[in-house]
């Protein structure tokens, strides 16, 4: 009873704080540093993402502060509760959906609900009830009697939220909750998470899209070998990268090269080519400055079919900290 | 029922009074015997090949070995029940690194229970294969004509044993079930040690006609110890010495590698 008076004292101090602060996490696996030191403040209540390439550390990350690996270094509290200290106390405010559906594919769906209602605490009748009432509210009744392994990729993911909702948790963790999902599937998930947030659950998740973070997460880390690179808001992000991003689209895509070259030079900053390759941005000071580049363009004879000045989008973002054209092209896992 | 997730399931569920640690394993326990409903294939898996080492060693070997069939019967059935369950222990550690790779033990790991449960209830599924191999084995051999001197009592106080060797074994597989990255690995790996240990022993034949430097192996291997009591407890004129060196490996196994399995799981 102590430790949930505990919990309930530790409940409070948390909320409208912080709901996850940590200072200078690190681990190592043999010679590679998977995460560097990381400081993290998560806000209760909001929707934090963690971006990153393959291999960026997230997934260590995250492990760490669901109590899945120890750290080598760095101190973190979780819902008020010490990470290294009181690991069962953290694991009584958090739930974690892993990158792959954790769930027992043998079982039904159902059964597998009712067993983790039951680890919770949960007895007979009340473990099936709230089996069922996760059931409903997932939209998943019909599967709810069939094994797992019959299940889709959108109904596991699903499955395995809704498994890790059985107690409210203070903190969710979502390791890439919607990589290899069909738009749709990614869709209700999305819907799920902003829903989940609304109703005061804090939310940590990782992903390797751009276009998830920015339309979900309120405050955006982004991770790059194993260190924290950036981190603010969407808007805040792109502001940091300078104060307008030119886009140039080409009447000729055959003069690209030619193109991404007098750009580069005439505003000195990398160019980054759009994954479609079709368009080119670079970073502009100010108008007049994108003003001459264009004019540069033009005096080489190159027409552009479209250009404008504008806010750069997280993928321009992610280029210019990292110097790499897009996170999923980077795969070093 | 568009959109999934309603805000009336979402109005703060709070967590239960904290289960006990026997709850918890009890849990997972349900967990195996439900295996056993959605997956009855494994039974198959784990009768099979001892229902044939009975066959062939009764009717194809039996005579030369022993003078008759129903003679070789009588000897070899206790000891091919230890030889069931030794097999069979091998199921728990697939059946973990399986858990292990699918992510499912991740999830186990985050909550808040109590960190042996898991295994506890391996252990439940593991004894209840025992016991359902063990008894489907017993009746083939009656079947065939074997016959217990020593009654219901000596067949329930074999069974008993039989139920701890399994348990002692079962650690073995579970810490390679920790440690080896695939199922299929974890059989091979198993089998390579299982294979000298459960065939040089007295469970086939009398290792009297072995060579010294052999004999001197077998007679101290655990699993002719009990395989020795086995034969004791279903005949009737087991000692007690007998049953506590059959009880000897099984209680070290559990006392060694039990805490090996607890740090195994923190450290992962």
């Amino acid at each position: 009873m102590k430790d949930t008076a505990d919990a309930a004292q530790a409940d409070r101090s948390a909320a409208g704080r912080l709901a996850i602060s940590a200072r200078g996490l690190a681990k190592s696996f043999g010679d590679t540093r998977a995460v560097a030191g990381v400081d993290l403040d998560v806000p209760s209540g909001s929707i934090f993402a963690v971006l990153g390439p393959n291999g960026a550390g997230k997934t260590t990350l995250m492990r760490m502060l669901a109590t899945l690996t120890p750290p080598d270094a760095g101190s973190a509290t979780v819902m008020g509760h010490d990470l290294v200290r009181a690991p069962h106390a953290v694991r009584g405010a958090i739930a974690m959906t892993g990158q792959f559906a954790s769930l027992d594919e043998d079982l039904t769906g159902r059964e597998n609900l009712i067993m983790l209602a039951r680890l919770w605490g949960f007895q007979g009748r009340a473990a099936r009830a709230r089996a069922d009432e996760l059931f409903a509210a997932f939209d998943l009744s019909h599967a709810a009697k069939k094994q797992v392994k019959d299940y889709s990729g959108g109904m596991r993911r699903r499955l395995d939220i809704a498994a890790s909702l059985i107690v409210t948790p203070g903190v969710l963790f979502l390791d890439e909750p919607t990589t290899g999902l069909d738009p749709t599937a990614r869709q209700k998930v999305w819907r799920m998470i902003r829903r989940l947030a609304r109703s005061g659950v804090t939310i940590l998740l990782t992903t390797q899209y751009l276009e998830e973070a920015d339309q979900l997460a309120e405050r955006i880390a982004v991770i790059d070998h194993g260190r924290k690179i950036a981190e603010g808001t969407s808007r805040e992000l792109k502001a940091a990268t300078g104060s307008g991003v030119l886009h140039v689209a080409l009447a000729d895509p055959a003069r690209l090269d030619e193109a991404a070259e007098l750009l580069g030079r005439a505003l000195d900053a990398p160019v980054h080519r759009s994954p479609e390759g079709g368009q080119l941005a670079v970073a502009a000071p100010s108008p007049a400055a994108a003003n001459r580049a264009v004019a540069a363009l033009l005096e080489a004879e190159i027409t552009p079919a479209d250009f404008s000045l504008g806010s750069p989008s997280l993928e321009e973002v992610f280029f210019s900290l990292t110097g790499r054209a897009e996170p999923q092209t980077e795969d070093t896992e | 029922m568009k959109d999934a997730v309603t805000p009336a399931t979402l109005t703060r569920v709070e967590r239960p009074a904290q289960p006990s640690p026997l709850s918890n394993a009890l849990v997972f326990g349900w967990r195996a015997v439900l295996k056993f409903r959605h997956v009855p294939e494994q039974l198959f898996d784990l009768v099979m090949t001892p229902i044939m080492f009975t066959l062939l060693f009764t009717f194809v070997f039996g005579g030369a070995l022993a003078g008759s069939s129903g003679d070789y019967l009588q000897f070899f059935l206790p000891g091919i029940l230890v030889q069931t369950v030794v097999f069979n222990a091998v199921y728990s550690g697939m059946g973990l690194s399986t858990d292990i790779g699918k992510g499912l033990f991740d999830r186990f790991r985050s909550l808040p229970i109590w960190p042996l449960a898991p295994f506890a209830g391996l252990m439940v599924g593991d004894v209840l294969r025992h016991l359902i191999a063990g008894t489907i084995i017993l009746g083939i051999g009656l079947g065939l004509g074997y016959r217990p001197e020593a009654g219901v009592p000596g067949v329930l106080a074999a069974f008993a044993l039989l139920v701890a060797i399994g348990f002692g074994f079962g650690w073995i597989f579970i810490v390679l079930g920790l440690i080896v990255r695939t199922p299929t690995t974890v059989m091979t790996l198993s089998f390579t040690f299982l294979f000298p240990v459960v065939f040089a022993s007295n469970i086939m034949v009398d290792p009297a006609t072995m060579p010294d430097w052999l004999r001197a192996f077998v007679e101290v291997n655990p699993v002719t110890l009990m395989t020795t009591a086995m034969r004791g407890l279903m005949g009737g004129t087991a000692d007690l010495g007998e049953v506590l060196r059959a009880l000897i490996a099984p209680a070290l196994l559990t006392l060694g590698l039990a805490p090996v399995t607890l740090w195994l799981y923190r450290r992962q």
